[in-house]
């Protein structure tokens, strides 16, 4: 079970980082949201897998899994959602903005040397 | 504490005018300005015991392993400058209230204000150097700010950054010097230091910590050769000039060097460094003084020049010496910022500030006029002003004083300093006021209101108050804050009249004569001033500078090129052999934990996972197909964390899911419907190394984790035992969220908050004019229509789901504490069921049956999880400590009532504000580019048995 899991995430992994080389905003995004998942996840099992254990106390209960690794994902989950609307708004805007979704800028976009006076 | 409040103050009070501008300009400045008189008030409160000699302390642990502590202390010299600082500071916030053009964002400007006089009243007050540098910077950066504060003047940017470079560069040095101190005596809390002088003036690194020091000193407060930067911060508006430049900022080196008067001076080292640049800048500054015309310029280069009177004064390293410097700093406070005040009033009035078009004001303005004289005397020197008082005392500590035994050098350079100042004292009101009422001035000039000129007026009042009973008005006050300088017993006598025998008589009057000449001469001399090459320090200030800015800005261009692609793969490699070399060259147990086996299901689950990535990869140019995609990756990931016995994370998981396809499929509508092919296949295959590289690390790292124990004892046991007996509840995830760890979610949330405020910043941008706004307009679907857009099944299927989705949201949430839920499950699911409303019948129809602010929303939330973290307080918990208690209602059973679920509250709402804020930003995007608004629920109605025409619709 320990290999599928792993083999998901560098799968996730792998996938995120290709689609986030690519050179338009959308893939860009969809890249990091795979990411997200996977690092979610393999946060996620540095509590150690286990399955058919209670998710709750009870005075009774055999073991738990491990509940720290959850909470800590269980927000990383929803600031990722945050994120992700937020570079989807900027990939929006950038797209309105210049008229095409190109991540690279071109030489038109670089700064003047020197900058402001 | 008290005095920690002092600081503090001023940097609450920098929140509030960005608030009250709202309220108008007067509520904003009273606002502005109760807040200073309220730190004043304390200051005051604390005045009695410091005038008995006491010395007032507030020690509070910071940082003690970097021996960094918040300790204040205040003594004679802590109270002569932060009542300066917040007394000044109160006139200045009055006379900006009517400086302050029409167009000027005055809640920025206080906001600005109140930074810079935080800062400086933690100057003056910390008694730890660390603490005192932060608040040295903090000066800089604050009066960078308000430097620039007119930003779209070129001068004023320049003369911003340039101020920023000296100052910073200075202070830079003066942390170094500090360090060295504090070295030497071992401790860096001031009241010990200022008890070392032996060890420190014994060590052989008094030298370099004295110069070190003594730069960041003399760049902060002007002196030669850092003196330049002054006059081009006059770019300033003048409240800002009057404030920083005349009356505290530029005092900050001078009380720098008085505080570190009782250790660092009375040694050659610092009579030649120290009175030697306060000499020469006085009398450098005061000549240069005389040919500006820009009123401005003039009492910038007056300024510089009385501040190297003071340095000089402080240089000499005797008592008497520090105690007129003392004196002096007062005198120069009440008189130069009154000048430069009324330097703004003419030109608020007149529109120039240049002499040679100003004149014969004296007739138009008689209330300036009457200012400015006094003012321009008393820096002139003339009986009985305060400042004839200090220059006297000034001039007889000068004659006394032999220069590397010469004893009449000091004497005669003072001298021509106070007979130049006499000379441009004078020509500020001559050229400025005397004279014919000319015609050709820019701007009708007559006197302000009120407002505008009181605050120079007040001063001016001190002035003579001051000149004419020195002993009752302010030797006090010189007494107790010259006691602090020089650790003595200070009983100063001032007088009006020394005798015929005093050399400081005799020195005054050739200096007021030679002055008249000066100022009769002036034409003559200016001719020969203009025709004399001199350097310019701002040119030999910009080359110095600009090789540094270019080279840099060509390091950042090379490496910064604005190619994201190149970024994210230099970084994916770099975190790769930097993983594979600690991997490599680190030790590790091999791994002994027993596998688990695979079972069929999970294996399906798990094909369907990878041959949807796969999937993605190869069909990402289609992007609605990838969207479909990531959705079924979404579902096997909540479905793994469901299997691994994470109830908590798979409900996230779904949840969160679902929002985020709705908000990906709404900007895709607007959006390109496909990729297309760029790159070359090199590229791609290049691309797909750096990827599986990345992949193959990521796996083998879970696996070799997964496989072993953890090193150390998760500290999950500690939550476990107490998620019950001291959360209160039996959802341990939960617990954890909202009380364990409760300010992590607390921080969260605000996060989250933000992220929902950014997006609605960025529509609002997008919606202005613009050419994404013109794109928006002249927007043309580019998918076919649904003929439908509001098909009548699914608004019914909704309109019945809402109920039913609210009360599982509110389900989930009460449950959450002891089952799995809780307030970010029930917020999305909530958000959730109202987009589908949206979905349905559309953003206009739904938002007009649904009265809920999204921004109050979200503010509510956390201000609702603060409050209940707050509420500990009064239970004598720290921030964020949660009760609970059972109560019985007949006739429901027994329940629980925890603060944790307020919080709980609060997360909720902020969830579901910032979910629905960022969706209706969207939606409001899709107004600007023409989607229609629909009246009626749905497009077709049966009961009617037509579709309804365009018109209807909208």
């Amino acid at each position: 079970m320990e290999a599928l899991v792993a083999s998901a995430i560098g799968a996730l992994t792998a996938a995120g980082i290709y689609l986030m080389l690519r050179q338009r905003t959308f893939p860009v995004i969809i890249g990091l949201t795979l990411l997200t998942y996977a690092v979610n996840v393999f946060l996620f099992t540095s509590g150690r897998l286990a399955t058919g254990l209670p998710g709750i106390y009870s005075s009774n209960a055999a073991g738990y899994s491990d509940p720290l690794p959850q909470a800590l994902v269980l927000t990383a989950i929803v600031i990722s959602f945050g994120m992700t609307a937020v570079i989807v708004m900027m990939a929006l805007g950038a797209f309105l903005e210049a008229g095409h979704d190109k991540v690279d800028m071109n030489d038109e976009d670089t700064p003047v040397e020197g900058g402001q006076k | 504490m008290s005095l920690a409040l002092i600081a503090a103050l001023p940097f609450l009070g920098a929140l509030l005018p960005g608030l009250m501008i709202r309220a108008g300009k007067n509520a904003c400045a009273i606002v502005t300005g109760s807040v200073t008189a309220l730190a004043l008030l304390l200051l005051g409160l604390n005045a009695p015991a410091v005038l008995r000699g006491e010395v007032v302390q507030t020690r509070i642990e910071w940082i003690p392993s970097l021996g960094l502590n918040a300790n204040f202390f205040l003594d004679g010299l802590g109270l002569l400058f932060a009542g300066l600082i917040l007394g000044i500071g109160l006139l200045i916030i009055l006379y900006a209230r009517f400086y302050l053009a029409k167009s000027d964002p005055m809640g920025q400007f206080y906001t600005y204000l109140m930074l810079f006089q935080g800062a400086m009243v933690g100057i003056v007050l910390s008694d730890n150097i660390l603490l005192l540098l932060v608040f040295w910077e903090l000066t800089s950066l604050s009066s960078f700010l308000l430097i620039g504060y007119w930003k779209h003047l070129p001068e004023g940017r320049q003369g911003a950054r340039m101020a920023l470079t000296v100052t910073g560069g200075g202070g830079l040095a003066m942390i170094a010097g500090m360090l060295i101190l504090g070295n030497i005596v071992g401790s860096y809390d001031l009241s010990v230091i200022l008890e070392n002088k032996e060890a420190i003036q014994a060590s052989d690194w008094y030298l370099p910590a004295l110069i070190l020091i003594l730069l960041g000193a003399f760049t902060k407060s002007a002196q030669f050769p850092f003196h330049f930067w002054l006059p081009h911060a006059m770019a300033a508006p003048t409240p800002v000039s009057a404030y920083l430049h005349s009356a505290t900022m530029v005092k900050a080196g001078l009380f720098l060097m008085a505080r570190m008067w009782p250790v660092l001076a009375g040694t050659p080292e610092w009579f030649y460094i120290v009175a030697t640049t306060g000499l020469v800048t006085m009398v450098m500054a005061a000549k240069i003084a005389l040919f500006k015309d820009d009123l401005k310029g003039l009492l910038a280069f007056s300024t510089v020049s009385h501040l190297g009177l003071i340095t000089m004064l402080l240089g000499f390293g005797t008592v008497e010496a520090a105690t007129v410097a003392v004196f002096h700093i007062i005198n120069h406070a009440t008189f130069k910022a009154a000048l430069f005040m009324s330097a703004g009033i003419v030109d608020h009035e007149a529109h120039t500030r240049d002499l040679k078009r100003l004149g014969g004001l004296r007739t138009l303005m008689p209330i300036t006029f009457t200012i400015v004289t006094i003012a321009s005397l008393s820096m002139a020197g003339i009986p009985p002003l305060n400042g004839f008082l200090s220059k006297e005392l000034t001039l007889e500590e000068a004659a006394h004083t032999a220069w590397m035994a010469n004893p009449w050098l000091l004497g005669v350079l003072a001298t021509i300093g106070a007979l130049f100042s006499v000379a441009y004292s004078f020509r500020f009101i001559a050229h400025g006021f005397l004279g014919p009422v000319r015609d050709d001035y820019p701007s009708k000039p007559h006197d302000p209101g009120f407002g505008l000129w009181a605050a120079p007026a007040l001063l001016a009042g001190l002035v003579v108050v001051i000149g004419l009973f020195p002993m009752l008005t302010a030797a006090w006050l010189v007494n107790a804050a010259a006691g602090a300088v020089t650790g003595q017993e200070i009983a100063v006598k001032i007088s009006h009249w020394h005798g015929l025998y005093a050399p400081a008589l005799w020195m005054s009057l050739a200096a007021i004569g030679g002055g008249l000449l000066l100022l009769g001469m002036h034409p003559r001399l200016m001719a020969m001033w203009l025709a004399t090459p001199r350097p310019e320090a701002k040119r030999i200030f910009d080359g110095i500078i600009e090789p540094f800015a270019a080279f840099a800005s060509r390091l950042s261009n090379a490496l910064h090129d604005g190619a994201l692609t190149r970024y994210i793969a230099i970084g994916t490699l770099a975190i790769a052999g930097a993983a594979y070399y600690a991997f490599d060259t680190g030790t590790h147990a091999i791994g002994t934990r027993e596998l688990m086996a695979i079972h069929p299901v999970p294996a399906l689950g798990w094909l369907s996972l990878i041959l949807a990535t796969l999937a993605i990869v190869i069909y990402h140019r289609q992007r609605l197909l990838t969207l479909v995609l990531v959705g079924i990756i979404g579902l096997m990931v909540s479905v793994g964390f469901a299997y691994f016995s994470a109830p908590d994370l798979a409900l996230t998981q779904i949840s969160v899911e679902v929002a985020t396809i709705i908000l990906m499929l709404l900007a895709l509508n607007f959006l390109p419907k496909a990729t297309p092919v760029e790159s070359t296949s090199l590229r791609r295959t290049w691309d797909a190394a750096i990827a599986v590289i990345a992949g193959v690390g990521v796996a083998a790292l879970a696996y070799a984790l997964m496989i072993r124990d953890p090193a150390f004892t998760p500290i999950s046991e500690f939550h476990i035992a107490n998620s019950k007996s001291g959360g209160g509840g039996t959802n341990i995830v939960n617990v954890i969220l909202v009380d364990f760890r409760g300010y992590d979610t607390f921080g969260e949330i605000i996060v989250l908050g933000i992220a929902a405020l950014v997006i609605f910043a960025l529509t609002e941008a997008l919606l202005r004019a613009g050419p994404a706004n013109d794109r928006l307009l002249a927007w043309r679907p580019d998918q076919r229509r649904a003929g439908d857009r509001h098909p009548m099944m699914l608004v019914v299927a909704t309109r019945l789901m809402l109920p039913i989705a609210l009360l599982v949201g509110v389900f989930i949430f009460l449950r959450g504490h002891n089952e799995p839920g809780g307030g970010f499950i029930a917020g999305l699911i909530v958000a959730i069921a109202l987009v589908m409303q949206y979905m349905a019948s559309g953003f206009a129809w739904t938002a007009a049956r649904q009265k809920v602010d999204y921004h109050a929303l979200v503010a509510s939330g956390v201000l609702i999880a603060a409050a209940t973290g707050i509420g500990a307080w009064f239970n004598g918990m720290p921030f964020l400590t949660s009760a609970f208690g059972y109560v019985t209602i007949w006739p429901l059973e027994e329940f629980e009532l925890a603060t944790a679920l307020l919080f709980d509250i609060g997360v909720f709402l902020t969830v579901v504000g910032a979910v629905m804020l960022a969706l209706a930003s969207l939606s409001r995007i899709g107004l600007r580019a023409g989607e229609t608004v629909n009246v009626q629920p749905f497009d077709i109605d049966p009961s009617e048995g037509r579709t309804l025409n365009s018109e209807e619709a909208r």
